[in-house]
């Protein structure tokens, strides 16, 4: 009855106050261990205690009450992480400034999503939801885990992520804007300015701010304070290292233009994403500690993209950048294992290299790899058991836990796994993707200002 | 055992380097008699011979088998470890005909209009397309390239992916396209009410009639003037079809609207026809099985097509067709310059369901009868045209290397843009300072 009580107040209370997310303990038994950091242990059992990696070792007896998967025959690897999708959110482009730091996916966060599940089909336990690509400075990103069933978006948030946003560079933004609606940027130039402007307006404005910050302390000062901007508070966080920024962007030229924008403004922080041609600036990154996140193998689908190459992962890694394999897509992010396993064809890295890209790499780019991606002690049980190794073709992800709560089981779960039915949903209706889709899904929600093929058909 | 990998994974990328440098200095076919020793033959129509040999004469294989005599004077490839596929065939592309995808004057697969079935993809095939090497390096050697939009979109071409005229290029089949009338959605951004979706497709449906109705008439009349019945490109270039000459490619999706196509064709009595594209045919394999057509189906690695369907169907659909009867072929993607990926979408299939030797078949011998050309290509056989492949490994497997890719007895040179710009920028020089 008490608890019946604590559990009715807390439903009423913890809305807008910290989530409560749910954790478990479980034990994996027996299964090869892939770690990635601390390399690959063969038929080893996995503890979890309250959502976190108790312990790994051989022969670990299930405490009392505990439910045991067994892993025999099974690769249990860290659950795989997307530092670049644009699902569980109900919006993603303010298409409407080059300029929309002030915005954020944290509002819009929709649990409902069968995608979310889809994802979870395919492995993936953690995902950067991001804005889109319409803006040059484009909208704060969030940081979501996929505990699929909660209806609270809250409670998808990865609690103490830090905070990141996205920037775009390159023809979205030139076409979105200059194009679309013929203000700066219409070139890459443009782009480069607006960006330099904005920095630049964010220092001034948050030098007025300490100065008056330091004047009000000063006994009979009768100074108003400075005219209030969250725009300018974000730009100036971002200044201040408080946001990792996560650029899109493909051309070489671009990618060289923004380093030494974060030169010259002392950005530290920065994931290039996409980033089709990082290959051709690969020293110049390492050398200013940029990251990258890319496809494996996408390309021609703009202009910008023409000169690809399906050796980008591999040179970068190569070339000491730290390198993730993203999806950018709803369906793609569902074999991220397979995207990663593309490197081995395309410039033959290792096993342990490949899987990186996938795992303890993008945590890195989300600045979360000292709680996810990769299996040690102490970590968050975010965990992937896949029958064959996860970079063959065969393998097939029959478990996805989340902080040791299994969210999918490939064999038990029914065929029908939405949270909310839709009554005015025709039953009939199925969706076909887009054969002629010719955009990255970055434009999502841009399209009423573009003149692309998508817009068209729809206007048909 | 790390170390080891370590090792065997740097020796793989010297050995890629080594072999891609040597080969860039010739980027033009070769053109011989080879002899292919110690390979392990995946025949696909008459099982594995191990430690064979393919003789390649004159552009065909003139002998395979253990113990075949070699010609003095022959080349030799010895392929110790290495496996020899018939090459993969792709038969939903827009291979030559498209660039880049969304800039419109580097495509040519989408002419105005809606009935323009003599719209002919061979013509606008372009042999120097960036994706064609892309393609072929990884032993998909010959793709059907597609023209696409609007309800008879034109005539597809069944093309090898080496030469330099479309001629050079043409593998033997042309297919006219219809896009049946669909009652799916196109995606996010395709926001018709259901009603406005019915009313579209019906109308869709009565101006096929009405077509097939006049195509019907005008082949009697061109029959009675003994071909003096007017200059109806559009119509004429139904006749075959309506004469049972010629394949009519069915794109259709949606499991009702594959039931209204199965209908269709049997009510206008169409002798050849294939469906493609079929991304609900799971829902009615029975029914397709049932009418005896066959199925070209693809992408594999697509979503679910309803939200309340297992979020596998489309890994699991072409194993399903397959268990219910239906014969069938696997394509790709449709439409993204990743043709390349034709054995994954194949591999797919086998990982959620489909016996492997069937996905084999459903990227080679498959296509090649559904085209009618199965006396060339599709398998490894004495007689039939030299275009086929050498590997490493299982071809479906993500790491397997293609070490060599034959078409039409031409050996291609194991290159394409992608890894150009890979050996030139794996150790760039000069690195940050000149």
């Amino acid at each position: 009855m008490k608890k019946l009580f604590v559990l009715l107040f807390s439903s009423f209370i913890l809305p807008g106050a910290m989530a409560q997310v749910d954790k478990g303990n479980l034990l994996i038994k027996n299964g090869t261990v892939i770690t990635i950091t601390k390399g690959n242990l063969e038929q080893t059992d996995v503890l979890i205690k309250d959502g976190k990696i108790a312990q790994i070792g051989k022969n670990i007896t299930a405490p009392a009450g505990i439910k045991t998967v067994d892993a025999s025959g099974h690769f249990v690897m860290p659950g795989i992480i997307d530092a670049h999708s644009h699902i569980a959110l109900d919006g993603i482009n303010e298409g409407t400034n080059p300029i929309t730091p002030e915005v954020n996916e944290s509002d819009v966060i929709n649990p409902f999503q069968i995608g979310i599940y889809r994802a979870l089909g395919g492995g993936i336990t953690t995902v950067h939801a991001m804005h889109g690509s319409a803006n040059a400075i484009g909208g704060q990103c969030e940081t979501i885990k996929l505990r699929y069933g909660t209806f609270d978006p809250e409670v998808l948030k990865m609690d103490g992520a830090p905070r990141t946003i996205k920037f775009a560079l390159g023809e979205n933004p030139t076409r979105s804007h200059g194009e679309g609606s013929g203000i700066v940027p219409r070139t890459r130039m443009g782009v480069e300015f607006v960006i330099r402007q904005a920095f630049t307006e964010a220092k001034e404005y948050s030098e007025k701010w300490n100065q008056y910050n330091k004047s009000k302390l000063v006994k009979g000062f009768r100074g108003a304070p400075p005219v209030y901007s969250y725009r300018h508070e974000v730009l100036s966080d971002i200044l201040n290292d408080k946001i990792i920024v996560h650029c899109h962007s493909y051309r070489a030229d671009e990618i060289y233009m923004m380093l030494k924008v974060c030169k010259d403004f002392g950005i530290k922080r920065i994931v290039f994403q996409h980033v089709n041609e990082g290959f051709k600036v690969a020293p110049e990154l390492a050398a200013q500690g940029a990251m990258a996140s890319v496809f494996s193998d996408w390309w021609a689908y703009k202009f910008e993209v023409y000169y690809s190459t399906a050796y980008n992962a591999a040179i970068l890694a190569k070339n000491g950048v730290v390198t993730s394999i993203n999806s950018d897509d709803g369906e793609m992010m569902r074999h991220l294992y397979h995207e990663a396993g593309k490197t081995q064809k395309y410039g033959g890295l290792s096993d342990e290299e490949a899987l990186a890209l996938i795992t303890i790499n993008p945590a890195k780019q989300l600045g979360i790899d000292n709680r996810v991606g990769s299996l040690e002690v102490g970590k968050e049980a975010d965990i992937a058991i896949f029958k064959n190794h996860p970079l063959s073709i065969y393998g097939v992800p029959m478990f996805t836990i989340v902080d040791g709560i299994i969210r999918f089981d490939r064999e038990k779960d029914p065929d029908d796994m939405r949270l909310m039915v839709d009554p005015k949903q025709a039953i009939e209706t199925a969706t076909f993707r887009d054969k002629l889709s010719d955009q990255d899904h970055c434009m999502e929600g841009a399209e009423f200002i573009l003149d692309s093929e998508l817009f068209n058909a729809n206007k048909k | 055992m790390k170390g080891l990998q370590t090792i065997m994974g740097l020796l793989t990328a010297i050995v890629c380097i080594v072999v891609l440098r040597v080969e860039a200095q010739s980027p033009k076919g070769k053109y011989g008699n080879v002899a292919l020793t110690n390979a392990t033959i995946e025949t696909v129509t008459k099982g594995t011979i191990q430690n064979g040999i393919v003789l390649i004469v004159d552009g065909k294989i003139a002998a395979v088998g253990a113990n075949v005599s070699i010609p003095s004077g022959t080349e030799t490839i010895d392929c110790k470890g290495q496996f020899i596929y018939p090459g993969m065939i792709d038969a939903g592309t827009n291979l030559g005909l498209s660039e880049i995808s969304s800039v419109a004057r580097t495509t040519d697969f989408n002419e105005i209009g809606e009935v323009i079935p003599q719209m002919k993809a061979l013509t606008a095939v372009n042999p120097n397309a960036s994706a064609i090497p892309v393609t072929r390096v990884s032993g998909v050697t010959t793709a059907l390239s597609i023209p696409t939009g609007g309800m008879l979109s034109g005539t597809a071409a069944l093309i090898n992916l080496h030469g330099y005229t479309p001629d050079q290029m043409f593998a033997g089949f042309e297919g006219i396209v219809l896009n049946f009338p669909n009652t799916g959605r196109r995606g996010f951004f395709d926001r018709r009410t259901d009603e406005e979706i019915k009313k579209a497709s019906d109308k869709a449906l009565a101006s096929l009639n009405d077509v097939w109705e006049k195509a019907t008439q005008y082949q009697k009349l061109d029959s009675a003037t003994k071909g003096k019945a007017g200059y109806y490109p559009e119509l004429q270039a139904l006749i075959p079809v309506l004469r049972g000459e010629q394949t009519l490619l069915v794109e259709v999706n949606a499991s009702k609207d594959i039931q209204a196509a199965l209908k269709w064709l049997k009510e206008k009595k169409v002798k050849k026809s294939i469906l493609t594209g079929v991304a609900e045919g799971w829902r009615v394999a029975d029914e397709i099985a049932k009418s005896g057509i066959p199925v070209i189906t693809g992408g594999v690695l697509e979503l679910p097509t309803r939200d309340y369907d297992r979020y596998d169907k489309a890994y699991a659909n072409p194993g399903l067709l397959k268990k219910a009867g239906v014969k069938v072929a696997i394509k790709s993607e449709s439409n993204n310059n990743n043709y390349r990926n034709l054995p994954y979408h194949a591999g797919f299939a086998v990982a959620y369901g489909m016996n492997k030797e069937d996905a084999l078949k459903a990227v080679t011998i498959i296509p090649a009868e559904l085209f009618g050309v199965a006396s060339k290509l599709g398998s490894i056989e004495v007689g039939k045209s030299a275009t086929l492949f050498i590997c490493n490994g299982d071809p479906f497997e993500t790491k397997t290397q293609v070490s060599h890719v034959f078409i039409e007895g031409w050996s291609m040179p194991m290159v394409s843009r992608q890894t150009e710009l890979y050996n030139e920028f794996l150790k760039r020089e000069p690195g940050v300072k000149k």
